[in-house]
Parts: structure tokens; C-alpha cells; sequence
């Protein structure tokens, strides 16, 4: 029990393998109700298939969920996403339909999620306020906002560049899979390469030990929600781009409940701490392969929303930390001493180990 | 403990009474017997074991040995509840009302008096108004708990406890946010109680205020009964010394104090309106300075105040001559400095994250997010502290908060000297952490000085504070009332400094 025998570090498959068998099960449900689900074809210079679909389909949420990831981990939320997209895409069909080129109405959009999420930055490290009401704010205003900047009507473009981010290919994959396969690589990169991730779990999990640790709480709380700002507005232009249109009022709408359940089906605690963008990125695809069970399935639509809560709930039944513990005393035989003492006190077992 | 102290029967008889908490003995056969007719003081540091107690009698907590005779019947409260039932009511210092409902619904909640499945509002608020005219409170009790000030609602609390239970009643710190008026209708209270024969339990820091109104005492230490004791018979030394603990003959430190380095902080005329008052402090390298006083006396306050933690609102910080600017722990990390809190829980670990990432965190949030330590330094620095301090772990992946305290303080230790600090500040080091892991940080601490770093240690452990300072200074009420240096640091010097009466 003494000996200091300091072992490795844990591996990313073993954090990410309950998520990658809960995909493989999903993925084989498809199979199930359509044994061609995993047949690609090659036409037009552009490839297709279901599983294409789902990689395709889910761009929007995975692109939230990165951000989302990163201000969950900090024990926050951003309940702005959705709304954020709508002013995106608004802002960015206006750009081009003013005659602009479409890598100015990106940055454009981009300028425009950035400013979102430096506003919900702002509101929660520097006024403190609780970021599920100072999210709030922006996800009812957003729209609003996003009305005013398309004048209240469906902003149709037809800008062949701006249309190719949503709609277009790069050597026959479509373009929204690159665009959160390379966002989601770059984020994950940059945050584990750096002493940002770890920084972040740190104030996410003790705030005030971090602070008197010397670490800029304030600084990194604002970061978490510009980057969930600037995942929101390329969502939104690719949910624009895909229909050639702003429309204010639908533009991801409730979108930040998907991108919000699939980190926490990716195992992020919404307690904030430790996580994993991968591990999100596959829930996002757990949710969108979901959706394709129940299209495939050719149920009546109106079954959709009550086998997707289903389906979800028996996920997070799953991965419920009760469930684990039954599990864990499942695996190791032999009885377990009941801990009498409070919930925050290790007992001597755990400790010694 | 004779009892020729106690001519009547004890209304509550605590005896034998243990509680065990991973790795710690909390209670260890203690034993409270309260008269009916007396204030009882429940006196101890914190840490002492005065809530775990209280906690155990109300039936928060399972009492894991022991026995409590009520009357001479054996009781076993399981709740809080039903510990009222039984007749141990409690009041604690934050106010446990309902802030939203009126007077007399809070004197009531739960047993108003009712007509027809109705709530008789009109008889409730005249009970009311008779209940609290009987404790010379002459309010309205239709009006909301908020309309009055936390003493109103204090003896509110009390009256309703004494309604409800009527025979011990238990004050844990009822007058930590009353001003003196206050404090003098509270005890008012208290008296009225007292002589309708209740055994009340009264629990403070203030030694003054236990004087005024208590009967007897009884002192916790570490978990076990110092002694019970008629007030009438001690003097404030007495409790202090009881309180703290010492043994007769301190041992004979061969202290080297060694060439006294250059002055290394300058602290002048530091303070914050309402948290401390201003105090000047030089602090040399290769010098330990103590800071001594009871809980309350403002040794937590004055790390906080260097530190940033809380921004002081008058007076500098000279580093090496040169005035320095610390407004949050950021810039005092930018300097240097280094602070291992006193609440290791609160403010010390990351509780999740690894050990590894606990140990490098102060170093990494300095070098700032742009520039990680790399993997293999990480690996060095923190292998290295677990062998130096001998940090027991099985791994250094587990989240620390799986380690024991004692390891865990070693582990926060670990972080700061990790960032090779020229002062360091540590609050209470040995709290709650095993005699092993004890010995071994106090003599961390002589080797720290011995290197030529400058130590500022606070700490309610006056043996232990005697065997490192180089100079000790002693708080009290939130001042600095003395410095002792060279040979004046003994424990019987410092229990004088603190228990000094102000000559106001």
C-alpha cells in the first residue's frame, strides 16, 4: 500500500470508450433497420451515403459542443448558442447580399459570435452573474437581434462561396465535415498543448483555490465563452449556406440543448472539471446517428421526439455515476465496506489505494 | 471531575461519547453534563471538537460510542428532529428562519394553531405576541422574519427552540454578528431562559462574553475533554491555557538562529476597514516569523491581507526596498510569494484534478497558459516533491482529494516551493494532519529558514510555534498587541500576550 510506484497517465481511449461503444450501438441500430447504412457511393465528385449523412447532419451541434465543452468545464453554461447562430447567419447573408465577397461576410459573422460571446464573457466573469441567467439573456434578445439585421424577413443569398460552406464539397467530402473535424482538432490541440485545458479544469473545479493559486480566472472564464461565440457563428453560417437563407426565427433553433446534451453524453460533468472535446464530439454523433435510427426506421415523424428522449435517457442511465458504482462493485467481487462517514471524506480504503 | 461540583441531576448526560471520521478521531470519551438552571460554555479552537459534539447531541450526526441520558433515560436522537422532540433545541449563528414568512408563522411553522382546517391567524399572532412579550420583545409578529435586525430574529430562534423543546437549549455562536447592544438583549434572553430552568449550551470565541453570562465550562482539545470547570473559580488565563494546551516544561529548542539575513518585506501600516487593523511587520530572510492569537484574533486575515486575497485598502509592501503593488494573489505569485491557505479544502486543492497537476499549478498559472511546462520537467518536478516530502500515493494520476490530509498539505506544500518562493506565507500547516506528517512539515519548516527563505507562519499550536519562530507575533481582536523575540518566546509568554486584558 506504501510503495510510490507512480503509474502512467491514463489514455484518451479508455476515457472516450464508453462514448465509442455507445456510437458502435447506435451506428448498429441503423444498420439494423437499413443494412445499407454504411454504403458510401462516389457520384458527381462528391460522396454519398448515410453515414456521410450523419457526419454531415451533425456538423451544426458538433461545432457547439466544442465551445459548450470548454464553458461547461469551467462549471458554466452558454444557453446563447442557438440564438447566436441566427445572428450569424443573418449577418453573414447580409454581408453578401450587399454585394460583399463571402470571406468577408465570415469574418463578419465570426466578428459577430465573437462580440456575443465576449458579451456573455464579460457578464458572467466580471458582473458574476450566474451564466445559466446571464446566457439566458442573449438566447431571448438574439433572435430579436437577428430579426433587426435581416428585417424581419428570410434573408435568401446566393453567393456560390459563401453556399459552398454549407452545401459544397473539398475533394468530394463535404464541406461542414472538414470544417468541425479541423476545428474540433485545432481546439483540442491548442488546449492540450498548451496549460490552457488543464488551467480551465482548474478553475472549473475549485475557483477559489485556482485564484489563490495565482491563475487568471477572469481572463479564462471570458476566453471559454468567446470561443463558444465563435463555434456558434460558424454553425451559423453553415446552417445558413446549407439553405442559401437567413431565417431568424429558425436558425439552430433549440440547438443548445443538443450541442449541451452531447457533452454530457460525451461524460463531461456539468459540475465542470475534467474533460474531453472527443469525447463530446462523438456524443454529438451518438445524437445525430439517433435522428438517423428514427428517420431510417420509417416510424411516423410524430414518434420522433419520444424515441429520441428514450433513447437519450436510457444513454444517461447508463452512464449515471449509480450505475458506474454497481458496475465497479459488480467487477470487483468481494463486499465493499459502507462508507458511514460524510460524502466528502474519502474512506481509509480510498485513500490508502 | 468530581462531583461534588454537581449537587443536582444533570438534565443531559453525555458520557463516553466517540466519533471516528476516516483518519481522524474527532471525539474521543467525552463527556457534557448540563444543569438545568445554567449556562454551560462549550469552549475549544476550532478544530476541538465543540461542533462534532453538538452535531452528535442534536442527532446530525450517529455517535459512534457513548451514551446520553436525558433525565436519566437513555436517548438516541437520529435527527434533528427528533432531537427536538426529545428536548434539545438548537440555534445557530446564521438565523435557521424562514426570511419570507411573517413572525409568528416562524414561531409556529409546523404546529399552528388551527380552526377548521384553517390556519387560526388571528389566535396565532396573539400567542405570539404573548410567547415574545414573555422574552420583553414587544413587536408585531404579523410582519415579515426580514423587518427586524439578526438579534430581533435571533431571540426569535431562541424563543421558538424553547417553545418547542424546553430543556436544553443550544447557542452555537448566537453573538458572532451582534454589535454590543445587541448582545446585552441577547443575554437578557439567555438569563430569562436560564431561570425557567433550561440548560442552556453556549458556544463562542469571545472569552469576555463567556464570563458575563456563563455558569460553568466545559474545554474540548483535539477531541477530548480538557476539564469542566466553575467560572466563578478561573480566570481568563486559565481558559486560554486550557484552551491551548502546553506542556509544562517546553522543550529546550536548540534554535540557530544563524546571521540574520537581509530585511527581505516591509509591511507598513497594512490594513482593511472592518477586517484588520493596520500593522507594520518586517520579515528578514532565513527568518520564521510566528503569528499567535485565537481563532478570531486576525491571523488568517493578516496572511489574506499580504497576500492579495483580500485587497487592503491602506498601507504598502516594500519587496527588497522596493515598493511592490499587490492587489490580487496574481501579482503576489508575480513576486514570489507564496500562501498555503488555512482551509486546504476550500482554498488549497483542486480537488479532481491529479496530484501532478496540483503540485505544478502555481508554476504553471505564473509561466502563464502560452508556455506548458513540458511533460518530462512536470514529471521531475512533481516525482521529486512526492520523494522529498514524502507524499504517500498510489499514483500520481488520482485526484488529490483522494489523499489523506497530511498529504494533501504536503502536496500544496509541494505546489509553492515548486515556484522556488522568497517568502511564504503558511496558515495553520498542521491542521488536522497526522503526528507523522506533523513532525515532518515542522521540520520542512527549520529547513526552509535554514536556506535562507523568509516564513510567515500562523498557527494556533503554541508548542509548535515556539519550536521554529525566530520571533513570534501575538494577535488579538483583530491587532498586533505584542512581539516576542529570542528567549521571551515561550508558551507561557504568548498565553499572557493573548489573554491580557485591553486597558481600554
Amino acid at each position: 500500500m506504501t510503495s510510490q510506484t507512480i503509474g502512467p497517465r491514463p489514455s484518451v481511449l479508455r476515457r472516450i470508450l464508453p462514448q465509442l461503444v455507445i456510437l458502435a450501438v447506435a451506428l448498429a441500430l441503423n444498420v439494423a433497420v437499413f443494412p445499407e447504412f454504411f454504403q458510401i457511393d462516389f457520384r458527381n465528385g462528391r460522396l454519398f451515403g448515410n453515414l456521410i449523412d450523419v457526419l454531415n447532419r451533425g456538423a451544426p451541434v458538433a461545432l457547439l459542443c466544442i465551445g459548450m465543452t470548454l464553458v461547461i468545464a469551467t462549471k458554466g453554461i452558454d444557453l446563447s448558442v442557438g440564438a447566436v447562430m441566427a445572428i450569424a447567419g443573418a449577418v453573414a447573408a447580409s454581408v453578401v447580399v450587399d454585394g460583399h465577397g463571402w470571406g468577408t461576410a465570415l469574418l463578419a459573422a465570426l466578428a459577430a459570435g465573437g462580440l456575443c460571446g465576449l458579451w456573455n464573457g464579460l457578464l458572467v466573469a466580471v458582473l458574476r452573474i450566474q451564466p445559466i441567467v446571464a446566457t439566458l439573456v442573449l438566447m431571448v434578445a438574439g433572435r430579436g437581434i437577428a430579426q433587426l439585421v435581416t428585417e424581419g424577413k428570410i434573408l435568401t443569398f446566393d453567393n456560390p462561396g459563401l453556399i459552398h460552406l454549407g452545401a459544397g464539397t473539398v475533394a468530394g467530402v463535404p464541406t461542414p465535415i472538414l470544417i468541425w473535424l479541423a476545428l474540433g482538432a485545432l481546439v483540442t490541440f491548442v488546449v492540450r498543448k498548451t496549460a490552457l485545458g488543464m488551467l480551465i479544469e482548474a478553475i472549473g473545479i475549485n475557483e477559489r483555490s485556482s485564484r489563490l493559486a495565482g491563475i487568471n480566472s477572469r481572463v479564462l472564464l471570458v476566453c471559454v465563452y468567446l470561443v463558444s461565440g465563435l463555434c456558434a457563428a460558424l454553425a451559423g453560417v453553415i446552417v445558413a449556406a446549407d439553405i442559401k437563407g437567413a431565417d431568424a426565427n429558425n436558425a439552430g433553433l433549440w440547438l443548445e440543448l443538443d450541442a449541451i446534451l452531447a457533452v454530457v453524453i460525451g461524460g463531461n460533468s456539468l459540475l465542470g472539471g475534467r474533460f474531453s472535446i472527443i469525447a463530446s464530439l462523438i456524443g454529438a454523433l451518438i445524437i445525430q446517428s439517433v435522428n438517423s435510427v428514427i428517420l431510417l426506421s420509417g416510424l411516423p415523424p410524430e414518434f420522433n421526439l419520444v424515441i429520441k428522449a428514450l433513447l437519450i435517457l436510457g444513454i444517461l442511465v447508463i452512464q449515471s455515476p449509480r450505475i458506474g458504482n454497481y458496475i465497479y462493485l459488480l467487477k470487483a467481487s468481494g463486499p465493499q465496506p459502507e462508507p458511514d462517514a460524510p460524502a466528502s471524506s474519502p474512506t481509509k480504503e480510498e485513500t490508502a489505494r | 471531575m468530581t462531583d461534588t461540583l454537581t449537587p443536582d441531576a444533570p438534565v443531559l448526560h453525555a458520557r463516553g461519547i466517540s466519533k471516528f471520521f476516516p483518519g481522524t478521531i474527532a471525539l474521543d470519551d467525552v463527556e457534557l453534563r448540563l444543569m438545568p438552571g445554567e449556562v454551560h460554555a462549550l469552549l475549544g479552537e476550532n478544530g476541538a471538537g465543540k461542533s462534532t459534539l453538538i452535531k452528535c447531541l442534536t442527532g446530525a450526526y450517529r455517535r459512534d460510542a457513548g451514551t446520553m441520558l436525558m433525565d436519566g433515560q437513555e436517548i438516541h436522537p437520529v435527527s434533528t428532529a427528533d432531537s427536538q422532540r426529545l428536548g434539545i433545541g438548537t440555534v445557530y449563528q446564521e438565523v435557521n428562519l424562514l426570511p419570507n414568512l411573517t413572525v409568528a408563522e416562524n414561531l409556529f411553522l409546523g404546529r399552528q394553531p388551527m380552526r377548521g382546517g384553517f390556519i387560526a391567524r388571528r389566535r396565532m399572532n396573539e400567542e405570539a405576541r404573548a410567547v415574545l412579550a414573555g422574552y420583553g420583545l414587544r413587536i408585531d409578529p404579523a410582519e415579515p422574519l426580514t423587518a427586524y435586525s439578526v438579534a430581533i430574529q435571533q431571540v426569535i430562534a431562541i424563543a421558538r427552540a424553547v417553545e418547542m423543546s424546553g430543556k436544553v437549549l443550544i447557542l452555537d455562536e448566537p453573538t458572532a454578528s451582534l454589535d454590543h447592544d445587541e448582545v446585552q438583549l441577547l443575554f437578557d434572553v439567555i438569563r430569562q431562559v436560564k431561570a425557567r430552568g433550561l440548560a442552556v449550551v453556549f458556544i463562542t470565541h469571545f472569552l469576555d462574553q463567556v464570563f458575563a453570562i456563563s455558569d460553568r465550562a466545559t474545554v474540548l482539545r483535539n477531541g477530548r475533554v480538557v476539564g469542566e470547570c466553575l467560572l466563578a473559580e478561573m480566570t481568563q488565563r486559565d481558559v486560554v491555557t486550557m484552551m491551548l494546551g502546553r506542556q509544562l516544561e517546553a522543550r529546550t529548542k536548540a534554535r540557530d538562529v544563524g546571521p540574520a539575513g537581509k530585511t527581505l518585506v516591509e509591511i507598513d501600516d497594512l490594513g482593511k476597514r472592518g477586517m484588520m487593523a493596520p500593522f507594520s511587520l518586517n520579515i528578514r530572510e532565513g527568518e520564521v516569523v510566528g503569528l499567535a492569537g485565537l481563532l478570531g484574533s486576525g491571523r488568517t486575515e493578516t496572511a489574506n491581507l499580504i497576500f492579495g486575497v483580500e485587497p487592503a485598502d491602506q498601507g504598502r509592501i516594500a519587496l527588497r526596498g522596493q515598493d511592490i503593488s499587490i492587489k490580487n494573489p496574481r501579482d503576489a505569485v508575480a513576486h514570489r510569494f507564496a500562501l498555503c491557505p488555512e482551509d486546504r479544502k476550500i482554498d488549497g486543492i483542486v480537488g479532481d484534478l491529479s496530484v501532478r497537476d496540483n503540485i505544478i499549478l502555481a508554476l504553471q498559472a505564473r509561466q502563464g497558459w502560452m508556455r506548458p511546462i513540458p511533460r518530462a520537467k512536470v514529471e521531475e518536478i512533481a516525482q521529486s516533491y512526492v520523494r522529498a516530502l514524502d507524499i504517500r500515493l498510489a499514483s500520481l494520476d488520482m485526484p488529490i482529494r483522494l489523499l489523506s490530509g497530511g498529504n494533501q498539505q504536503k502536496a500544496l506544500l509541494a505546489r509553492w516551493l515548486a515556484t522556488n518562493p522568497a517568502f511564504l506565507i503558511l496558515d495553520e500547516p498542521t491542521r488536522g494532519i497526522d503526528v507523522g506528517a506533523h513532525a515532518e512539515i515542522i521540520a520542512l519548516i527549520e529547513q526552509l529558514r535554514a536556506d535562507g527563505m523568509a516564513l510567515l507562519v500562523a498557527s494556533s499550536e503554541l508548542e509548535e510555534l515556539v519550536a521554529y519562530s525566530t520571533r513570534v507575533v501575538v494577535l488579538r481582536d483583530r491587532q498586533q498587541v505584542r512581539e516576542l523575540t529570542g528567549d521571551q518566546i515561550t508558551p507561557d509568554n504568548i498565553i499572557n500576550a493573548i489573554a491580557t486584558e485591553e486597558v481600554a
